[in-house]
């Protein structure tokens, strides 16, 4: 019986700006990430922690080097085909939560499910609402996100990062806009999908004792791969 | 395509204001369009009918456009005839009563038959140059517009006894005659005699009302001293539009000069086309200054808006959705801009048609402006503001699309 394809591989992934000297922001960057992997990328600022998981989520394209989804390659992919696959098989989740402003909570968890258009209106309108109570926001379900604290809208945009029911989630500093308890909230939440929903999730931080307690450490300096750790339990948060 | 166009609503909702000026603006465009074309198309129709009315649309006169091809020049390809000239020219059409009956055989509308003479119109010492119609009534009244402008009298009564004349209001004015009075008409050969006023008329035209006297055919043939000659047949058509085609065909058959009243304002006609090509150039000059408005705006979303461009790129929305999405916002401002466009011009153009003049020229004492009800200048008004909007749309809604969402994520973090 052959193993299923890791989630994302990359091979020698390597994304330089194209400036008057240029920038290289990530370097020969080659790992494999599996289902149900909770990964920390790690790193000072400027390593190419945010740029990789650009990469990764098919938000920009590598220099040079693979890059390959579920097993299928991104590369020769056009830019709608990025854009459907990141509809269907990616969530992200920003450090400001980047929610619509003119939209309400469950609006905007709902936008994605409505771009793909797999289920009818009601059954969106309920999943949107079963998401946000699954994440202790039943009772801000109509409110804009200016009406939200800061936690209440980053779970708001973990909602929407799910809302495809996608099996990656990546996120850049999720918590790093979050006062302690916020971003202990957020923190348990994005452990609950790996550990319950079975969810892959990448996260860029640069607090190492969040990244501790996360499965799998990948430490970037100046854009290359520097350590990649795998806790004893690897994938199981503690 | 509806989340889309929820998307789309939502932003320029949210831009309360300056969504309601672009509106505005669109509207105006349209509104003012639709008021000025419909009072040029209105002076055209009522140009054009005007031609239409007050003359034939076909008159088949005795002149040609080529003199005739000489038996020789059949014969012999190396002969050719120039600057021929008969000893003796006699005008008219010849064998008038075949052709007048193979006319009326085929012609859609209604023929009449008329001798034009140039001659002088004299009463008390006072001569004025006119030109003297013999005419049929019962058959002109079929083809002229003249009965409908009788001041005083009617075409009938040339027909009662003796000789009677029909002049035009002014001509009777220059002599001094009245409605009654015998005048005499002298014509180009020296004949002349006295004809009773029994009609005077009022076109407004003034070379017809000061220059132009109608007597029986008849009467006008033995006055030129040409028995049984006519030279103008004017033929008036059910469909005015068949004019130039039933003109090619009787001139191909009968030889003679047949002009349809298009090709007799040729001029007139093309000046029009040129008045719609400035007007129709200035609508598209109102649209286009409407969609700068409609390009501010868009332009300033898609700036604002920047960031959200990223997100939904990142949840998954293409660049075309993206394009889509500010063309949309674009062509709803144009739609909402030009639905209110129609009823603003549909008002100009309802108060446009309320005015009055009072002019004092006899026949028409009371007028308003042409003013012309034309579905088409609304659709087209609007048809103008929705492409401006859509351009105006797309062109930074392209920019904002291309832009890579990695750019703007990471200037916001």
């Amino acid at each position: 019986m052959s193993t299923p394809p890791a989630l994302i591989e990359t091979e020698g992934l390597t994304r330089i700006l194209p400036e008057v000297v240029p920038v290289t922001l990530v370097e020969d960057v080659t790992l494999s990430i599996g289902e149900r992997e909770f990964v920390a990328i790690t790193g000072p600022s400027g390593s190419g922690k945010s740029s990789l998981l650009y990469l990764l989520g098919l938000l920009d394209r590598p220099t040079r080097g693979q890059l390959r989804l579920a097993g299928v390659d991104t590369g020769p992919m056009d830019e709608a085909e990025r854009a459907e696959r990141r509809l269907a098989m990616l969530g992200f989740v920003f450090q400001f939560h980047f929610l619509l402003p003119e939209f309400t909570a469950r609006e905007n968890v709902e936008i994605p499910m409505r771009k793909l258009g797999r289920l009818p209106r009601a059954a969106i309108r309920d999943r949107a609402g079963e998401l946000l109570d699954s994440l202790g926001l039943a009772s801000h379900v109509d409110k804009r996100p200016d009406q939200l604290s800061g936690g209440q809208r980053q779970r708001v945009a973990v909602a929407r990062a799910l809302a495809n029911d996608p099996p990656l989630l990546l996120a850049d500093e999720p918590t790093g806009s979050l006062d302690s308890q916020s971003s202990e909230q957020v923190f348990a939440i994005l452990a609950d999908l790996v550990h319950r929903r079975g969810k892959t999730v990448v996260a860029v931080t640069h607090d190492l004792a969040l990244a501790a307690r996360m499965g799998r450490r990948i430490h970037l300096v100046d854009g290359r791969v520097v350590s990649d750790e795998r806790a004893p339990a690897a994938g199981i948060p503690g | 395509m509806r989340l889309i166009l929820d998307i789309a609503v939502t932003h320029i909702v949210g831009r309360g204001r300056q969504t309601l000026v672009a509106i505005l603006g669109v509207a105006v465009g349209v509104g003012f369009s639709i008021a000025m074309a419909a009072l040029m198309q209105g002076g055209q129709d009522d140009l054009i009918a005007k031609l239409v009315d007050t003359m034939p649309h076909v008159q088949i006169t005795d002149d040609r456009r080529a003199p005739p091809v000489q038996p020789a020049e059949l014969a012999f390809d190396a002969v050719s005839i120039a600057g021929l000239r008969p000893r003796e020219d006699r005008r008219g059409i010849i064998n008038p009563t075949a052709a007048f009956a193979w006319l009326k055989e085929w012609v859609p509308g209604r023929v009449a038959a008329s001798l034009n003479a140039q001659g002088v119109v004299r009463y008390l010492g006072r001569d004025v140059g006119a030109t003297v119609i013999g005419i049929e009534p019962k058959a002109e009244r079929g083809v002229s517009s003249l009965v409908e402008d009788f001041v005083e009298g009617s075409f009938e009564a040339l027909d009662v006894g003796g000789n009677n004349v029909v002049v035009g209001d002014r001509l009777a004015s220059r002599l001094g005659a009245k409605l009654g009075d015998t005048v005499t008409l002298v014509s180009s050969s020296g004949l002349s005699r006295g004809f009773k006023i029994v009609g005077l008329y009022h076109t407004g035209i003034t070379a017809r009302d000061e220059h132009e006297a109608y007597i029986l055919l008849k009467s006008a043939q033995i006055l030129d001293a040409r028995i049984n000659v006519i030279n103008e047949i004017r033929i008036r058509l059910d469909d005015p539009a068949t004019a130039p085609a039933v003109a090619r065909r009787a001139e191909a058959r009968l030889g003679y000069k047949s002009m349809s009243w298009q090709e007799a304002n040729e001029q007139i006609l093309e000046a029009l086309v040129v008045r719609n090509v400035i007007m129709y150039t200035v609508v598209a000059a109102i649209m286009l200054v409407a969609g700068f408005g409609i390009f501010n705006i868009i332009s300033t979303i898609t700036h604002e808006k920047s960031r959200d461009i990223a997100i939904m790129k990142s949840l998954g929305f293409s660049r075309s959705d993206m394009q889509r999405l500010f063309v949309l916002e674009g062509v709803a401002i144009g739609l909402a801009g030009s639905l209110l466009g129609w009823l603003l011009g549909f008002g100009l153009v309802y108060a446009l048609a309320s005015v009055h003049f009072e002019l004092n020229t006899g026949a028409r004492e009371l007028t308003r402006l042409p003013i012309a009800w034309d579905p088409l200048h609304y659709a087209i008004a609007a048809g103008f503001a929705l492409a401006s909007a859509a351009v105006a749309g797309y062109l930074p809604a392209r920019k904002a699309a291309r832009q890579p969402p990695v750019d703007i994520i990471r200037g916001a973090t």
